[in-house]
């Protein structure tokens, strides 16, 4: 029986994430765990993730996650969202810069923060809310989901991926930014799939069958 | 491009959909699963709970029905009301619900904003402030000089004035790390007159985070203004999508047919 470990280091909210994979997986069961060696023995894994990526990346090492992931992601289909997209990059200049799992070359920058101004014409952060995503090429994940799909973000630093051969897609917030990356056997998301609706759905039972 | 947001507020009381005009006179709505169902169809971009059950023993209602629609629906649910530590966001997090309201608690201590903040990440710290226009009584019936508005902040569910100015109380929120503020005219609140732009203006030219209108809604008009001259992020509304005045489809369609960035 195949099993999709969402890898939990106590930050942020699973629950929604659990049960929509469960929803989209026909076969495959759901587990929500942070053992590493209960983690390995699933066929993919997923690295969610929501709050600071220093606290993050303390409570991944803490948990002996990070050299699982990092073990993990030599072979699995592995997904990272939000944070977990983040982290996956080798830096981060959240919380004064962050030296994170490098699972992708390249950093994490801030949007900038907007200028007092004209209500309405100024870019807040975070980027909250519904944005267009720009299929960059084609790929299995992207199967089902129409290009220029609406997702939801919300986050208030961007991947800048050092390879554009990683970016799977890109959204536009003052600037296009990477809000989809993958290489090999490694994805992610910087919007939230589990929260955008039916494409949403649609991406994340593609993952559940993608077999690179 | 980032599209403005239509959230249909729910009030919740015991387990039901409710509405209130100027936060009083209460009624019933209809079951808060079904009516979610309703506006996740019809295109909503988030729904936004508000928990106004007076008692604390009704309080595992509210997770019930937060469970209940966080299985079925797949977009973003803030719920608000009664939130006051973080064992309060922890539990509606683990409930289902994406972020939570801050409201009462945010003005008693603003370290809670910054702790919960700390702990579950900014995004889902939404930090709602009810307020009401601060008229100045003329003497003598002398035409007052004409200053620049004022509005107070009010707490427990509208029903005690604080003092405090709400455009540097919702900077002050923004300092103490909030992700997302919801502003509400209690003047407007059920009056269908529309929201109080010069307030949402206010606001949203001062704070980098978005901003949601709240409090007046009566046509679809009002939510074009709420986001072009209001210059908010996102527009609540409830009575409208409520009483099924309009759909969330038709107040989209025509946000769109008159430029507004908008998810269809």
């Amino acid at each position: 029986m195949s099993a999709i470990g969402i890898i939990d280091y106590g930050m942020g909210n699973l629950h929604s994430l659990g049960k929509a994979l469960e929803r989209v997986s026909s076969s495959g069961r759901v587990l929500i765990s942070y053992d590493p060696e209960e983690l390995l023995s699933c066929d993919r894994l997923v690295l969610p993730g929501v709050g600071g990526v220093r606290e993050c990346m303390k409570e991944l090492c803490r948990l002996e996650l990070n050299e699982m992931i990092v073990e993990a992601a030599r072979s699995k289909p592995m997904l990272g969202i939000c944070l977990g997209m983040q982290v996956m990059l080798e830096w981060s200049d959240e919380n004064g810069g962050v030296a994170a799992l490098g699972l992708f070359p390249g950093k994490v920058v801030r949007f900038p923060d907007p200028s007092p101004g004209t209500p309405g014409a100024r870019l807040k952060v975070p980027h909250m809310g519904w944005n267009r995503v720009r299929q960059a090429q084609a790929h299995p994940l992207w199967a089902g989901v129409p290009d220029e799909s609406w997702f939801y973000f919300v986050h208030s630093y961007h991947a800048q991926p050092a390879d554009p051969a990683h970016v799977l897609g890109t959204a536009e917030y003052g600037h296009p930014f990477a809000a989809a990356i993958a290489r090999d056997n490694i994805a992610a998301f910087q919007f939230h799939p589990e929260k955008s609706q039916n494409v949403g759905m649609t991406l994340l039972a593609n993952f559940t069958q993608w077999s690179p | 491009m980032l599209a403005k947001r239509i959230i249909p507020c729910l009030d919740i009381d015991r387990g039901r959909v409710v509405k209130g005009v100027k936060f009083e006179d209460i009624r019933d709505a209809g079951d808060p699963v079904e009516v979610a169902r309703k506006y996740d169809y019809q295109g909503a971009d988030e729904l936004v709970f508000l928990d106004i059950t007076a008692s604390a023993e009704d309080r595992p209602t509210l997770f019930q029905t937060v469970e209940q629609v966080a299985r079925e629906i797949y977009i973003p649910l803030t719920v608000g009301g009664g939130v006051r530590s973080c064992a309060d966001v922890r539990a509606l997090l683990s409930a289902g619900a994406d972020k939570v309201s801050i409201n009462t608690a945010a003005v008693e201590n603003p370290r809670f904003v910054t702790e919960a903040g700390e702990r579950y990440g900014v995004q889902c710290i939404v930090v709602a402030i009810d307020c009401k226009r601060v008229v100045k009584k003329s003497p003598l019936g002398r035409k007052p000089k004409t200053e620049p508005p004022r509005w107070e902040v009010f707490t427990h569910g509208g029903r005690r004035a604080t003092g405090l100015d709400a455009v540097e109380w919702a900077v002050t929120m923004v300092e103490h790390g909030a992700g997302e503020l919801l502003i509400t005219s209690m003047d407007r609140d059920g009056t269908k007159s529309g929201y109080d732009l010069e307030l949402l203006q206010a606001i949203s030219a001062t704070v980098p985070v978005p901003v949601i209108a709240s409090g007046g809604v009566g046509t679809l008009d009002h939510l074009y203004d709420g986001l072009t001259a209001g210059g908010a992020d996102a527009v609540l509304a409830a009575s409208i999508f409520h009483q099924g005045t309009h759909t969330i489809g038709e107040a989209k369609r025509y946000l769109a047919d008159k430029g507004v960035p908008v998810r269809i």
